[in-house]
């Protein structure tokens, strides 16, 4: 199974769990999977045509699926994909 | 311009062990001399940023902090001590890095970092080093070390998390890296990545971190190494790993001038929306007199339980879904640990359910402990 990487400020939707394991066969399957048993985390993530967010950023691996296919990127049985959001503190 | 730096005999024997790395030798430790950084925050990420820079021998170090010291920095801002508490952090922190290393400029700017003054603060410097805590000044540093064509070497945490990055970095073509606003174009939405004060940070965390971010700063002076520049490092303590994704140069990115970040960040200026307000010697006066009134803490439960005035707990995220909880015929009195979540608070409840009953404690649980209490814990 495929691992999403849930950063910690998402965390408060997904019960604390800090990884998912997915099926999905492209980062947009994996994403709604991610969305269908997380419901809260849904608008986090997704606006209103279901795309990723800007201030969000999604990895396959190192490479940022903008780079690859985008949502459709295919995932492997053995990909690493990271939600990556900006966080801002330092003191 | 390090061709014209000497290093005394002190200065020799202090940095021996630097120039014993032979790709660092001599000529890093005179460029390090040389070298200008500005670092903005003295807090979690600058205390040991500013520490390790001074300790190696950076010559010349700005430090922007408009705060004080205060008891709950001390569980990580290691430059402080407990008879600094109510010092400014910028003269202290000064105090202390001549203590450890009287071969330095060190020059400090008791202000904010804000868009009038960037341009002129960082013009003297070669790198900038993000120490700060929010995200539009995180958005204005960038922007500002763009505009001036300034090294961004940025660092941030929360929780058990940490980033890593150089941007803006100057390539041997001349060309520039990727900075913050290619790897994340829009902030997210008020709310959703509470700060460390509210969403709290492991103490050793920015120890880790801002150690990074000063390695990666004296990579950038001394041209020793490969910085982490198009590369944004994520560090988790929580489960000790690490990653370093790809960041690349986004062709829409277009920065041309500071522009309102408040504004820009969704983040409404308070006078905007006024929300009515009692103090906490107001409040006092109620608790005494037995009035009739309602008692909403809007913190999370990790803070009710450092310190509460046996308020009811709501937190912030959930205030909606539990708005029938809130009476709306009595006094209903809202707080948090500084009355800007509360003010957050009380703005959702009125534009979603027509409260008109809510009133916010003016500088909430900490002017109870200053003013009323001082047996309730500061945080």
């Amino acid at each position: 199974m495929a691992k999403i990487i849930i950063p910690t400020p998402l965390r408060k939707f997904t019960g604390n769990a800090g990884v998912f394991e997915t099926s999905g066969t492209t980062v947009r399957e994996a994403i709604q999977q991610l969305t269908e048993t997380h419901g809260g985390l849904s608008r986090h993530l997704l606006d209103d045509n279901h795309k990723i967010r800007s201030f969000i950023r999604v990895y396959l691996g190192e490479n940022d699926i903008n780079s690859l296919q985008k949502d459709e990127t295919a995932v492997e049985s053995d990909s690493v994909i990271s939600i990556v959001p900006a966080i801002a503190g330092g003191i | 311009m390090s061709q014209n730096i000497q290093l005394s005999g002190p200065e020799m024997a202090r940095y021996a062990r630097h120039i014993a790395i032979p790709e660092f030798g001599l000529e890093g430790q005179k460029k390090l001399k040389a070298g200008k950084v500005l670092v903005i925050g003295s807090g979690g990420l600058g205390s040991p940023v500013l520490l390790y820079l001074a300790a190696a021998g950076v010559g010349t170090i700005g430090i922007v902090d408009f705060d004080t010291v205060d008891e709950s920095n001390l569980q990580r801002q290691i430059l402080f001590n407990v008879n600094d508490v109510g010092t400014s952090k910028a003269e202290t922190a000064k105090e202390r890095l001549l203590a450890l290393n009287p071969h330095l400029n060190i020059t400090v700017y008791k202000t904010r970092f804000t868009r009038e003054n960037a341009l002129d603060l960082i013009k003297d410097y070669d790198v900038v080093a993000d120490g700060t805590d929010n995200f539009p000044t995180r958005y204005l540093v960038n922007d500002a070390c763009v505009l001036a064509g300034k090294v961004n070497v940025y660092a941030s945490i929360f929780q058990f998390e940490g980033q890593v990055s150089v941007f803006n970095y100057l390539n041997a073509d001349g060309t520039r890296g990727p900075n913050y606003r290619d790897m994340f174009p829009e902030p997210p939405p008020p709310g959703l990545v509470p700060n460390c004060a509210e969403g709290g940070v492991l103490g050793v965390l920015p120890g880790i971190i801002g150690s990074m971010q000063a390695s990666e700063v004296i990579k950038v002076l001394t041209g020793v190494g490969e910085p982490l520049a198009g590369r944004l490092f994520l560090f988790d303590a929580a489960s000790f790993t690490t990653r370093i994704l790809k960041v690349s140069k986004n062709p829409d990115t277009k920065i041309t001038e500071l522009i309102n970040y408040e504004q820009f960040c969704g983040i409404e200026p308070a006078s905007d929306k006024p929300v009515k307000e009692i103090t906490v010697q107001e409040l006092n006066e109620l608790m005494i007199e037995g009035a009739d009134f309602q008692l909403i803490d809007v913190r999370e439960p990790h803070e009710y339980g450092i310190a509460n005035l046996d308020g009811e707990l709501i937190p912030l995220g959930t205030i909606s879904s539990a708005a029938h909880r809130i009476s709306k015929e009595k006094q209903v009195i809202v707080h948090c640990r500084s009355g800007v979540r509360s003010a957050k608070a009380i703005r959702e409840l009125e534009s979603l359910f027509g409260f008109e009953n809510l009133y916010n404690l003016k500088g909430g649980i900490l002017a109870w402990s200053k003013e009323i209490d001082a047996g309730v814990p500061q945080y």
